[in-house]
């Protein structure tokens, strides 16, 4: 997983709430048994017609936002299917960050283990980043992870919060299963101490 | 000590490390595995050069890919559903995980072969690389979906990093009124909470009308928890669920019965447990209901009309409106008038024996309506297809129109063949009425097997309390 680098880019503005993982990578796009390539077809179906051409109207057809590396979204970013897919598509597109007033619990958790932050602002402060992304590719969003601070291009500042552990793992491109494995004693120690207490598991 | 939630006792039984940031590994009794998320999983062992931690706690079928026709044993003819289902046959002889082909009598949707097996059982933590996992919460396991890097961590490890979320209590009290099922209980939950609702909690469904369901039952609320956005539904185990389990081949035997029966009647939520929210829905309230638009909390009792975006307030004002557009619907329409096109009857939620009564029930000496030009009927797994076969439910549907199928999860999602063209209107048992779920452009509304049974037969959105 590559590190999370201080990031200024050019933020995309999708407002519509409850943005599902299947209409960030529809069904037909799950077959791939790898995670690379998806990213020409996140958001497949507001983003090309039927005949697979682009609908001129989806946010990252403009040009603009075609080099988007932010999404400031609305609530309930990445509800429904559990699947990966979705951040992979996401990361394959160039996006690394998305901001919403809330994120769907697994997609939140995939995000982190792909290298994408997702953050968590009030209301009042999306609508602050919405309109900011609405400036287009004049403007240029920072997202500083390191001290948990979100800039428009004019300015504003907005802490945010983040999990200490996964901000770490952020930063550092840390991969879990590593760090878990260094836990093998307490492991094996909670599965024999399992084995006697719940023998029928 | 304080009184615990269920939730909180099946947590602290399952924590093998915790860190000072109270970050922890929770141990993974069950681990369901299929072939859509988690063939970058095992790549990622063979890479590492890890091994399965546990391979007979790992429990692998194939389901969303299976054609459900009867020509399948011919094989697949989608390459790349294919590759992905020889992908998982592969990795599971490999790593030596417990697996059910597609040509096993018990292969099935992973969420109901699960139970069906006995490997789900009360108290245990379980997961799959699939948001529906938590039906299995249905028997007071912690279940809940997660995606493949967790896959990944859980087939390494057997251990999964996590923080505790946050105790939600909805008790649905009293009785049901004839006509409503456990369908109609989690939709309309998801309709007074919205999609968002749960997030961030484990719910724990209690109360007269929930202790009341079959276990069959209590899979289906607990399979839409996440559609409400929680990590988890619970319920906790009683005899309902034990007499569920006795005798299920992986469930334990004798003795052992006798051990873990104990254990598990421990496993409830005190009465001095602390709740950061309770819902409270009396059962006589709820009615039949549907989908309109295309999110799970746009629900609505069958007695009401399609509404306007008008109807609401913030962010779900453009959403309603580009739902409606979508579903093609004018406000102001009785649902009742709605017709369809196609009818699916299955999925984890709803595809379990009682389901395929329900609805039979409804259709039996009927016929499907002209207008509707699909109507399958996908059992949850091999079993449940040939009880329902014995039980003469087959023949039921085949006389009423209906196509009878082989198992999995079919047109819920349809990364198979079953997929719905664009602008086909569709009453479906399945659990998301998202654009595009059950193909582009398709129309779903979502409603109960016995709707709709109801709906097949008259061919429009139907109330089936009105059915003769």
């Amino acid at each position: 997983m590559d590190k999370f680098e201080k990031l200024t880019a050019i933020a995309a503005p999708m407002p519509l709430i409850n943005i599902d993982t299947d209409m960030i990578i529809p069904k037909q796009f799950l077959k791939t048994i790898k995670r690379s390539g998806l990213g020409v077809s996140a958001f497949y179906e507001m983003r090309y017609d039927m005949d697979g051409n682009e609908n001129p109207d989806f946010v990252l057809n403009q040009d603009a936002y075609r080099d988007a590396s932010i999404l400031v979204a609305g609530d309930n970013f990445g509800c429904g299917s559990s699947r990966e897919h979705a951040p992979w598509a996401l990361l394959d597109f160039g996006i690394k960050c998305v901001i919403s007033t809330s994120f769907a619990d697994i997609f939140f958790n995939n995000c982190f283990k792909n290298g994408i932050l997702p953050i968590v602002v009030t209301p009042d402060q999306l609508a602050i980043l919405m309109d900011d992304a609405q400036k287009g590719s004049n403007a240029r969003m920072v997202v500083d992870l390191e001290n948990q601070v979100v800039e428009s291009s004019d300015g504003v500042q907005i802490p945010f919060d983040v999990d200490p552990h996964r901000k770490h793992c952020l930063l550092n491109g840390l991969d879990d299963i590593g760090l878990t494995m260094e836990k093998a004693g307490a492991i094996e120690a909670f599965e024999t101490q399992m084995a006697e207490a719940r023998p029928w598991v | 000590m304080a009184g615990r939630t269920l939730y909180d006792k099946i947590w602290d039984d399952h924590v093998a490390h915790q860190a000072d940031d109270g970050t922890c590994l929770l141990y993974i009794d069950r681990h369901l595995v299929h072939e859509v998320t988690s063939p970058q999983a095992f790549e990622g062992l063979r890479m590492a050069g890890r091994p399965v931690a546990a391979p007979d706690k790992t429990i692998a079928v194939p389901d969303h890919n299976v054609p459900t026709t009867w020509d399948r044993e011919d094989g697949i003819d989608n390459e790349e559903s294919r590759i992905q289902v020889e992908a998982l046959d592969k990795n599971a002889r490999e790593f030596g995980v417990v697996y059910y082909p597609v040509n096993d009598i018990r292969q099935g949707i992973v969420h109901i072969v699960g139970p069906e097996q006995g490997w789900t059982l009360p108290g245990m933590t379980v997961v799959c690389g699939d948001s529906h996992t938590a039906t299995h919460g249905a028997f007071g396991a912690l279940a809940h979906g997660i995606g493949t890097s967790e896959v990944e961590h859980v087939l390494a490890t057997q251990t999964l990093i996590q923080k505790k979320s946050k105790n939600m209590k909805v008790e649905i009290t009293g009785k049901l009124a004839p006509g409503v099922t456990a369908k109609d209980i989690t939709l309309s939950v998801i309709g007074a909470t919205g999609t968002a609702g749960g997030t961030g909690y484990v719910i724990e469904y209690c109360g007269e009308a929930i202790r009341s369901l079959s276990m069959e039952g209590r899979m289906t609320v607990c399979n839409m928890a996440i559609e409400g956005g929680a990590r988890a539904g619970l319920i906790a185990p009683d005899a309902t669920t034990f007499a569920y389990c006795k005798g299920r081949p992986e469930a334990p035997k004798g003795d052992m019965w006798d051990t873990a029966q104990a254990y598990w009647e421990t496993l409830f939520s005190d009465d001095d447990a602390h709740w950061d929210k309770v819902i409270t829905i009396k059962g006589e309230d709820i009615a039949p209901v549907v989908t309109w638009g295309t999110s799970p909390e746009d629900v609505l009792p069958i007695t009401a009309s399609v509404p306007a975006p008008a109807d609401f307030e913030g962010g779900k004002v453009d959403a309603a409106a580009r739902s409606l557009d979508y579903m093609g619907l004018t406000p102001g329409t009785k649902l009742q008038d709605v017709k369809i096109d196609a009818v699916f009857i299955g999925s984890c939620t709803n595809g379990r024996i009682e389901d395929l009564r329900e609805a039979a029930k409804i259709v039996e000496g009927k016929k499907i309506k002209d207008n509707v030009t699909t109507a399958i009927v996908v059992p949850g797994s091999g079993l449940v297809r040939l009880q329902a076969e014995e039980e003469g439910l087959a023949d039921i549907f085949k006389a009423a129109g209906f196509e009878w199928r082989l198992a999995g999860c079919s047109m819920c999602l349809g990364m198979n063949p079953d997929q719905l063209g664009p602008e086909v209107r569709c009453a479906s048992t399945s659990n998301r009425n998202f654009e595009g779920r059950q193909g582009r452009g398709s129309r779903t509304h979502l409603m109960s097997p016995a709707m709709a049974a109801a709906a097949a037969v008259a061919g429009k959105l139907t109330d089936v309390r009105d059915v003769k």
